[in-house]
């Protein structure tokens, strides 16, 4: 067999403030190069379509904001989610449910809302996994992105193989947590309370 | 393709940079302290979303021309930038969605937050994307942009770049990078570009002046390759590739 690596990975480089010019132009007022944003939602003119008619699944929205080590509100992040269904499977190509959307957090508030359907279990050779959406974070001063998970405070979560290796201190900071219709998930970049991001 | 095939190779991060970069001044409150939990592999995201030609509009990849008005075009050096994506194990990555989006030959961003003082192009919004055909190759027309300042450290000027949002098919290959031009002075005194300490790795994300995909009288042409994490083993027909 060939060897496995005949290549290195390109460098990552931070998405810099103006990320939204080429991943959300609409977003920030670019418009009429795309019909819609990528993955913006149902009517978004690839990906999306997270919440179609036609998706079974309980409908959720999880809103959140990111802070920096100061604790200050990060207004010029993007964030993306990729999902199973809620049977669990992970969609392919074609599907209804695309799994996968993105959002640019609100240039003032810095909020991030997304609209799906919640996950669910997912059956790995690791072993099954609670319910959760994979999270990556880019923004100004983020070199690498940043890959988090966002689980729920209401499933169980005992089981799951990768809240198992996270420092018990550490695991509420990947637990959404409900407050009225929504799930809340916070994000803390450095310091007190820091988000566990992973290496995967 | 079976679960074991597809997992992705650990992350070499010997050419990517630290998240603390302190010569980076917005890297010092927006870098985690705690060193990146590693996962283990049997629990990787190993698929992501995929993207088709078919979604594509039909001037998305020729950005000197998809925010202009008719018969005119964005101003600045015409350059044809092309390459291919492939993947640590050399294998072309096909269907792979770009991404890109660039300052102007002024050095101005179509963005509320810039306000440095050369002057938006009416005819260019730097916005532009494309997916890789079935060899992992890629192309798209723009125009050269132009250096600019920002608030790093006193005369901190970016050196000439494009930036790239780069899709393979598992959410871990997700990349976003920036490329820039050879030959460019600036790139070896930028904080960014220096984020990354190997030379060669630096090296990757140097697009080369490319004369045999010029066209006299037309456009310059620049050739930029990317490289996405790999597989562990390549599958073809569920042989390990090369077997
Ligand atoms: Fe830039």
């Amino acid at each position: 067999m060939r060897p496995p690596r005949r290549y290195k990975e390109s460098p990552s480089q931070t998405a810099g403030p103006y990320v939204h010019i080429g991943c959300t132009p609409n977003f920030v007022g670019v418009q009429g190069i795309y019909s819609a944003d990528l993955g913006a939602g149902p009517d978004a003119d690839l990906g999306g379509a997270l919440q179609g008619a036609d998706v079974p699944g309980e409908r959720i929205t999880i809103a959140g904001q990111i802070c920096d080590g100061a604790g200050e509100l990060i207004t010029d992040a993007m964030v993306e989610s990729w999902q199973a269904d809620a049977q669990g499977r992970y969609p392919t190509a074609g599907a209804s449910f695309s799994g996968w959307a993105r959002q640019a957090c609100d240039l003032t508030t810095g909020v991030f809302t997304f609209r799906t359907i919640k996950p669910g279990c997912i059956q790995t050779s690791g072993g099954p996994q609670s319910p959760h959406i994979s999270i990556w974070i880019v923004a100004r001063g983020i070199n690498l992105g940043l890959h988090t998970r966002i689980y729920f405070a209401d499933e169980d979560n005992s089981a799951d193989p990768v809240l198992a290796a996270i420092d018990p201190m550490r695991r509420q900071t990947l637990i959404a947590s409900q407050r009225g219709d929504a799930y809340v998930f916070n994000v803390r970049l450095q310091g007190e309370n820091e988000t566990v991001f992973f290496d995967l | 393709m079976s679960d074991h095939a597809s997992r992705l190779l650990d992350r070499d991060y010997s050419g990517q940079p630290e998240a603390l970069t302190p010569a980076y001044k917005s890297s010092r409150l927006r870098a985690p302290c705690q060193p990146l939990l590693r996962l283990p592999e049997t629990v990787r995201d190993v698929t992501g979303p995929v993207f088709g030609h078919d979604k594509l509009g039909e001037l998305d990849a020729n950005l000197v021309i998809n925010a202009a008005a008719p018969n005119q075009s964005a101003l600045g050096p015409r350059i044809l930038v092309h390459g291919c994506v492939l993947d640590e194990n050399g294998k072309g990555v096909p269907g792979a969605l770009l991404e890109v989006w660039q300052a102007n030959a002024g050095g101005r961003y179509r963005h509320k937050n810039d306000g440095y003082l050369a002057p938006l192009d009416p005819n260019f919004a730097g916005c532009g994307r494309t997916v890789t055909d079935a060899q992992g190759r890629y192309q798209f027309f723009t125009i050269q942009p132009g250096a600019y300042p920002w608030p790093n450290h006193v005369n901190a000027w970016r050196p000439m770049h494009i930036h790239f949002s780069v899709f393979g098919h598992a959410f871990a290959q997700r990349l976003i990078t920036q490329m820039y031009f050879e030959g460019d002075p600036l790139i070896a005194l930028c904080p960014i570009v220096q984020t990354v300490k190997d030379p060669q790795s630096i090296d990757q994300l140097i697009a080369k002046l490319d004369m045999g995909r010029a066209v006299s009288m037309d456009h310059l042409a620049y050739r930029f390759d990317l490289v996405l994490r790999g597989r562990q083993s390549t599958l073809f027909e569920n042989r390990p590739e090369g077997n």
